[in-house]
């Protein structure tokens, strides 16, 4: 779960670290009474989840109420890589000298934390990465003993930072960290910390991931993740309130599976026999009927499926589950809307045949089977 | 010899009195499996399938001498549970099925691991099984036919799939890993790896991995340097777009490129490892392997 920009730096600021002055903003008169408020120049920055805002045109810079009228005008309502922007957040912008980068995020090879700073902040972290791994001076934290304050220094030092500052930037981690730790963050990054003239370090963008697995024991974070679900597609709010793990994609053979090696596997097989899988959709462990009839449900909500395979091989799930639940979202419609072929097998796959009624949905004994006939039926769609 | 779990195994079920333990605890039993206790606080002195249920796992492994614990405790416990198993030296192997525990307790229980002798097998697991002599955890028993081909893998459904391709053309198995889908998991695929390479009954292992992470190029090096075994391979994911998580907490390709399809099967490729493009391909490879 990610947090909004505007809800990750509260989280921050109530902390400690130092954010600019800002306000959030749903309407162009909003956006503009919050820009005279805070003082120009601001920036005007889109709140949702997408990398590269300003590069898309996301963040704009305003000096006076006009181009901050303009700037809202701009951003609000805009389609931004398929999500539409519908707040704002108005921000004090900053005049800086210098752009840092710190992160603190899980390490899996490692399995423990890692806590990162860069003195190459203000761009894409992951291409600095790549390129000058150098750049960026890494700190793996013991989680027995959580992150010692000589950690945090000797990670600014490695950086390079500016000794001026260096107690400030290592304060700043430090907080981090302890924010990563008790908030069950799994990435938390400050991309840029900015250093004014006057050497003051501010937070002027603010990432933080919560690990979804641990959103019971942060009930402040799950309010947040509720709130925030404005900027989210018609598909993914179903996918939350139904409980799947669903991944839209590009193409147009809607899968349907149980596990996600599987699922995985079918949309590769799919690809394999030269179709285009048009989502991932795990159902998870043990689902019963109403689970895959809502698993149905999505799949056909999505206007580029031209057909639906289900491959469900039973461990804890159970064929006979399947099978119900695949005829009682079947039977309300006078006509199947996409064709759909099923592959059962594992637990209860013979008596999950039996229910299953055959003439709604055209049946496949192997997975490769299952998958060329969902394949071709879209290709007949298309045609 | 088998690896990890044999008919001697005798087993502690951690979670016994829930619904998903307790119809797992029958389903071990029902297939051999030696479950000698269950460990439930607060339910000490109850029975659940015929099996004495205690209030630690300490005096369960003491009063039944066991030397394995499944996990089937809810994610909120789960990692207190592994601690709990990982403290008792007679335990030398925890089997933890229970998806979604938070990542930064699985990181605690990884450190903890380091200080053990044991192994632990997951989480986020279908569990370890040696057909015809025991079963641990929730694998479909009846696919499973007794043979000499290893499998090591980090999705539950998937072993299944392989599975019954191979049981199907005559294959059997010596000991199916699922080792789990989480980003932290205790048994890697190089330590599953060693295990059959180091076990007499097992002449050639499928490994299934997928996206996300690079454990499966880790583990590519270490084949192409330690392993007289022949190993076949199956990678899934290729059609994942980076940045999206596709089910499993570790399976996403991350925004630098590292963890995709292609480099694990470029890796294995490289360490002699034919990669089949699908599960049935696997199985013609397994096939010219033995």
């Amino acid at each position: 779960m990610r947090l909004h920009e505007y809800q990750a730096k509260q989280v921050f600021s109530d902390a400690g670290i130092p954010t600019p002055a800002s306000d959030l903003a749903g309407t162009v008169d909003e956006a503009v009474a919050a820009a005279e408020e805070i003082g120009y120049p601001v920036a005007v920055k889109a709140q949702v989840h997408v990398g590269g805002r300003g590069k898309a045109g996301g963040i704009k810079l305003a000096d006076d109420e006009s181009e901050a009228r303009e700037a809202a005008e701009d951003i609000l309502g805009m389609d931004l890589k398929g999500y539409t922007v519908d707040r704002v957040l108005v921000e004090e912008a900053v005049d800086f000298e210098n752009e840092l980068y710190v992160g603190v995020t899980m390490d899996r090879g490692e399995g423990k934390p890692v806590a990162m700073v860069s003195t190459r902040g203000g761009v894409n972290i992951e291409e600095v990465a790549e390129e000058d791994p150098d750049a960026i001076a890494r700190e793996h934290i013991d989680p027995a003993f959580g992150m010692h304050p000589y950690q945090a220094r000797k990670a600014v030092y490695d950086a390079g930072v500016d000794r001026e500052i260096a107690r400030d930037v290592a304060s700043v981690l430090t907080t981090l960290y302890e924010l990563w730790d008790d908030r069950d963050g799994s990435d938390a990054e400050i991309n840029p910390l900015m250093v004014t003239a006057d050497k003051e370090v501010i937070a002027a963008d603010a990432v933080f991931n919560v690990d979804e697995d641990a959103l019971f024991r942060q009930p402040e974070l799950q309010e947040m993740e509720e709130e925030g679900e404005f900027a989210e597609s018609e598909l993914d709010r179903k996918a939350d309130e139904y409980g799947f793990d669903y991944v839209r994609l590009s193409g147009n053979v809607g899968i349907i599976g149980n596990g996600a090696g599987l699922v995985m596997t079918t949309l590769d097989l799919v690809d394999h026999y030269g179709g285009e899988p048009a989502n991932f959709l795990d159902v998870g462990g043990g689902a019963k009927a109403d689970r895959i009839a809502n698993a149905l449900d999505m799949v056909f909500s999505d206007d580029n499926v031209d057909s639906v395979v289900f491959n469900i091989f039973g461990g804890i799930t159970r064929g006979d589950e399947v099978a119900r639940g695949i005829n009682q979202a079947l039977e309300q419609f006078d006509e199947i809307p996409k064709p759909v072929v099923v592959r059962l097998a594992g637990t209860n796959w013979e008596e999950g045949m039996e229910i299953l009624n055959e003439d709604l949905v055209t049946v496949e004994k192997t997975l490769e089977d299952a998958v060329q006939r969902a394949v071709d039926y879209a290709e007949e769609v298309e045609a | 010899m088998s690896v990890l779990v044999d008919e001697d195994s005798r087993v502690i079920v951690q979670g016994i009195t829930g619904g998903e333990g307790k119809f797992h605890t029958e389903q071990m039993i029902e297939y051999g499996t030696n479950v000698v206790a269950g460990a439930v606080p607060g339910k000490g002195g109850q029975e659940v399938a015929g099996v004495p249920v205690y209030d630690t796992v300490a005096e369960a492994a003491e009063e039944e001498d066991a030397d394995t614990s499944v996990v089937f405790v809810p994610p909120a416990f789960a990692g207190d549970a592994c601690f709990e198993a990982l403290g008792v030296d007679e335990l030398d192997l925890v089997v933890t099925i229970t998806e979604g525990i938070p990542t930064q307790d699985v990181s605690r229980v990884y450190r903890r691991l380091q200080e053990t002798d044991a192994y632990l097998v997951g989480p986020n697991c279908p569990g370890v099984i040696t057909p015809g002599e025991a079963k641990l955890g929730i694998l479909p028993g009846n696919i499973f036919e007794a043979g000499r081909v290893g499998l090591v893998s980090r999705s539950g459904t998937l072993t299944y799939q392989v599975v019954d391709s191979l049981t199907q053309r005559g294959i059997g198995q010596s000991t199916a890993i699922g080792i789990g889908g989480d980003p932290i998991i205790g048994t890697s695929f190089i330590e599953a790896l060693a295990l059959f390479e180091q076990d007499s009954k097992t002449d050639a292992v499928v490994m299934c991995g997928e996206i996300g992470g690079e454990d499966e190029e880790e583990a590519a090096e270490y084949i192409d340097e330690y392993m007289t075994t022949p190993v076949a391979g199956f990678i899934a994911g290729r059609t994942a777009p980076p940045g999206k998580r596709m089910g499993h907490a570790g399976a996403i390709v991350s925004g630098s490129g590292t963890g995709t399809a292609q480099s694990k099967i470029d890796a294995l490729e490289s360490a002699g490892v034919p990669v089949g493009d699908t599960p049935e391909e696997v199985v013609d490879n397994v096939e010219d392997l033995l």
